[in-house]
């Protein structure tokens, strides 16, 4: 192919509507007659419902409806499983327990909801619920993972025996054999807390039940439209065709806004059906603190066994992962966490053993990392303390545990969040490394500007890791790709955009197979109308797994456009070239036929369309690969710590990604750079603090500390390195999630490193100013003592 | 409604009379009232700043005021920045750069940072970073929306 545009820093095609106000989100569909749903939510983390009083709300002029879970009768059914446990492996334990659309008797976690109030307005819809009374018999909150598990304890499903949610255990070789061996066992326990996903946008449904077409029209801001389609469909008793989901521009999703079925999304389709009449529902931000799913809180106990050089012998975790009041995704996080507790490292032997609780806590499912940083913050973190320990270089120690060039294929023989093998396809990661060190100045930093900064007093230190993302991990995606009469291109595809830039990056693809411009195409991302089989938009998949169906019905079209110009050119196909929207004889370029002519031609108004062909130049074609690709990257950073406020700068931040074949290395920048903000975010400034109670105590954007761009590092550089992906035509590994795994632990080696002599251990994440205060100011009290 | 407002106020350069409930948040009346959407909603408590507009030319936070307390008043939002075809030179910018991936805040974004260029027009990079974070963004890191406001400097020189 001649025409090149993947690789390019191609400007967005989406852009000139959301810079002049004129994309559509959910907030902006107002319909005719629609209607505003508010919820009453619970105060209490855990507590029976004794009554709930509407009367007053009831008589509040321009209230519509009132409901709670028994009005809806035999409607009333839980969320769907969204991710069963994983069937291959032995002994696995797993409670399936999903959230309600209303609760019935007992709420399981501060928010769940209670009763719907239907009004005119939604100010409206709110003055009746201040005025709804619930009355409830408070119980003790199960907020403490590790103490949650004692016998006797209060339970969060009192159909359950304990509050065991799933347990498994992973092995690879033996570890026991490999302690035997080793010449140093290191032995720690890390806590990682909560953080929110915050996208910008909060949630949003609006509904529409058209009773004389049967028709049932959803916009909802989720990164799943195809499965919301069906469950929906299923939940109510319709068949696929009668619902149509579209996510128009989604205000950023980074993982809450996966196919879970809500609440919300139960709720409202069954009121649009009952009152005949539009229903929205926005989010609020207080809402989207104590309703939408969050991350990250584990307990793990590691343990890694070294040779006497620093070579990883073997790992064996504990870990204890809260699922919160439900568990409707599975062990997708857990998995990842296992999937990345021995990082890019070759270790021979590594068992795990998981169990996930419920608490009165919100639900978690992936948020941005989905499990992965955690595995790399304790590979990383032990990597630090086993090098301190054992006086040996750290940067030397990494080197020699990469898996090496020719080991890929590298069979970690677990298995990983799809239930299969965790394979590593490919990668090289040393240059990587070497590259992050060059670009860093690593060597130079600690020779010459620590020891210049320390003797002026300053606390500086530096932080490297290496880490691996698995990405692209199937089902599958489909995409559907047509020459229209005008020459110009539509496609579409099932995965929503939430700010990936699918709508430019894809279009470079279709754009190269058929030599048009990247603004001839249009293309349609997360809208049940456009295209019926799909997943969505999670777990880095979209540029792999969408990307490449996208090439397979581009080069699907181009195979057509070919072979039917080859017939009215009357040249053979390998004497045609492509360019510029025009098929042409190579060597008479005068003999040409635009796209648009050949549409027309491939759609015959009077006579038929030859056997064994279709019409149009239309192509649907579908990718599911059989495992990920996964990606590498090095993140490393200078920061410094003022000893008064323990208030950081990071003066320097470094990345070096090998996510394989870049589809647009500006729209990958963008990636890297958000993706770090939450990391840092995730690192020192985001906790979700709840109390014994199951109280969420920060529960606003005042309280609970998103990054601006004063905490952001003074000068940041993205660097690549390019190890394509074997396993799928394009080369592509994700990067969606890459920027915010590694920082909490690059993060706490530096924090170590500024503070290194008050010989600080860290291993716990999030910190913040105040936690990091503490804790030097217990480690002067223990060596006062 | 038993308690009204009868509100005149001139948006984007257009005056509209309006009768209104007088608890209506400025944001709320010019989405759904006046139907001007570009004006997003991220936490109704004066935080992220997506919701900014100009009054008369200064920044606010439109989900922090009541629509009558811009009564006789002039309102600017993103729509009345620029248009498709005619776009402000920042929101060139903001294209040229990378400088919004999902989008939803970058209203918030061109409404505070349009006024400060005009009273800014030479700024360093240590200036940018502290006007840029009146405003919140998820996605972007911040990286590319610097990157775009000296651009819109440079290029106005």
């Amino acid at each position: 192919m001649t025409y090149k545009v993947i690789g390019k820093r191609v400007k967005r095609v989406e852009d000139p509507r959301l810079l002049t106000g004129g994309a559509l989100f959910v907030g902006d569909v107002n319909l005719p007659d629609m209607l505003h749903a508010a919820f009453v939510r619970s105060d209490y983390a855990h507590a029976k419902i004794k009554s709930i009083d509407i009367s007053q709300a009831e008589e509040i002029p321009g209230v519509v409806g009132i409901f709670t879970a028994e009005d809806m009768g035999e409607d009333w059914k839980p969320g769907p499983p969204l991710v069963s446990p994983p069937p291959t492996l032995e002994d696995v334990v797993f409670n399936s327990r999903r959230q309600v659309p209303l609760v019935k008797d007992k709420v399981k976690h501060a928010g769940e909801i209670i009763a719907v109030v239907v009004a005119e307005t939604r100010y409206i819809a709110e003055d009746a619920v201040e005025e709804i009374f619930v009355d409830y018999e408070p119980l003790p909150a199960v907020t403490d993972l590790e103490k949650c598990l004692e016998p006797g304890h209060t339970l969060v499903h009192d159909d359950l025996d304990s509050n065991l949610a799933a347990h498994l255990v992973q092995h690879k070789g033996d570890y026991q054999a490999a302690k035997a061996e080793a010449d140093y066992v290191l032995k720690r326990k890390f806590k990682l807390d909560r953080g929110a996903a915050a996208a910008m946008e909060n949630r949003g449904i609006v509904v529409d039940w058209d009773q004389k077409n049967q028709h049932l029209m959803v916009w909802d801001a989720t990164q799943s439209p195809i499965p919301i389609r069906n469950g929906m469909a299923e939940r109510l008793g319709l068949r696929t065709h009668q619902v149509r989901v579209v996510a128009p521009f989604v205000g950023g999703g980074f993982g809450p806004k996966i196919m879970m079925f809500y609440a919300e999304e139960m709720v409202l389709p069954w009121l649009t059906m009952k009152l005949n009449r539009p229903v929205k529902w926005i989010e609020d931000r207080k809402e989207n603190f104590y309703a939408t799913t969050q991350e990250r809180e584990q307990i793990q106990e590691v343990e890694m066994a070294l040779s006497k050089e620093g070579r990883i012998l073997g790992i064996k975790q504990s870990i204890i992962h809260d699922t919160g009041a439900y568990d409707p995704y599975g062990l997708t996080i857990p998995l990842n966490t296992q999937s990345h507790s021995m990082g890019p490292y070759d270790v021979k032997n590594y068992t795990s053993e998981l169990s996930v609780v419920f608490t009165n806590k919100i639900i978690t499912t992936p948020v941005r990392g989905a499990g992965r940083p955690q595995g790399i913050y304790i590979v990383e973190r032990m990597l630090d303390i086993a090098c301190r320990e054992m006086d040996l270089n750290p940067l030397e120690v990494r080197r020699l545990n990469f898996i090496q060039p020719d080991q890929f294929p590298y069979d970690h023989e677990i298995i990983d969040q799809a239930f299969t093998n965790l394979v590593f396809d490919s990668g090289n990661y040393q240059p990587a490394y070497d590259k992050a060190v060059e670009k860093l100045e690593y060597e130079r930093f600690i020779k010459e500007e620590q020891p210049r900064l320390r003797a002026e007093g300053k606390y500086i230190g530096i932080g490297l890791v290496p880490f691996i993302e698995t990405t692209g991990v199937g089902p599958y995606e489909g995409a559907r790709v047509a020459v229209e009469p005008s020459g110009k291109i539509s496609a579409a595809t099932g995965v929503g955009t939430q700010g990936q830039s699918h709508m430019t990056s894809f279009a470079q693809i279709i754009a190269e197979q058929l030599s048009v411009e990247v603004e001839d195409v249009s293309l349609v991302s997360g809208d049940t109308a456009e295209i019926h089989w799909g997943t969505g938009t999670f777990a880095s998949r979209g540029a792999v797994v969408a990307g490449n169906a996208v090439l397979a019905a581009a080069s699907d079209v181009r195979s057509k456009v070919l072979k039917l110009a080859s017939k009215v050119l009357e040249t053979p196909e390998e004497e045609l070239e492509l360019e510029g929207g025009l098929v042409r004889v190579a060597d008479i370029p005068e003999n040409s036929i635009s796209l648009g002519e050949l549409a027309v031609l491939a759609n015959p108004f009077r006579g038929a369309v030859e056997p064994g062909t279709e019409p149009g130049l239309e192509s649907t074609k579908y990718f599911g690969p059989a495992y990920g690709a996964t990606a590498f990257g090095v993140h490393g950073m200078i920061l410094e710590v003022d000893p008064e406020t323990m208030m950081i700068k990071i003066h320097k931040y470094v990345t070096v990604e090998d996510c394989g074949t870049m589809l647009n290395p500006m729209v990958v920048e963008g990636q890297i750079h958000g993706g770090v903000s939450m990391g840092i975010g995730n690192a020192y400034y985001e906790k979700l603090h709840y109390d014994e109670n199951g109280q969420l105590m920060n529960a606003s954007l005042a309280d609970y500390l998103l990054i601006f761009s004063t905490e952001m590092p003074e000068i940041f550089e993205v660097y690549h390195e390019n190890t394509p992906a074997p396993n799928n035509k394009l080369g592509t590994k994700g990067v969606g999630e890459a920027g915010a795994i590694p920082v909490p632990a690059a993060f706490a080696q530096a924090l170590e490193n500024a503070l290194e002599e008050f010989d600080l251990e860290i291993t716990e994440t999030p910190l913040s100013p105040n936690q990091l205060y503490e804790l030097l100011h217990a480690k002067e009290e223990d060596n006062e003592s | 409604m038993e308690n009204t407002f009868e509100l005149s106020v001139t948006v984007n350069g257009k005056t509209y009379q309006e009768v209104v409930d007088p608890r209506t948040l400025l944001s709320d009346f010019l989405r759904d009232q006046l139907g001007l959407t570009g004006t997003h909603v991220g936490c109704e408590h004066g935080v992220c700043g997506v919701c900014t507009v100009l009054l008369n030319g200064d920044p606010v936070r439109s989900c922090l005021l009541f629509a009558p307390q811009v009564h006789d008043q002039e309102v600017t939002t993103v729509e009345g920045l620029g248009t498709i075809d005619d776009m402000h030179p920042l929101q060139e910018a903001f294209r040229e750069a990378h400088a919004l991936q999902c989008g939803f805040c970058t209203p918030g974004f061109l409404t505070t940072l349009v006024p400060w260029l005009e009273e800014n027009p030479d700024p360093t990079e240590e200036q940018i970073r502290v006007a840029v974070s009146s405003v919140l963004c998820r996605c972007t890191g911040y990286q590319h929306i610097i990157d775009a406001v000296k651009l819109a400097a440079e290029n106005a020189r």
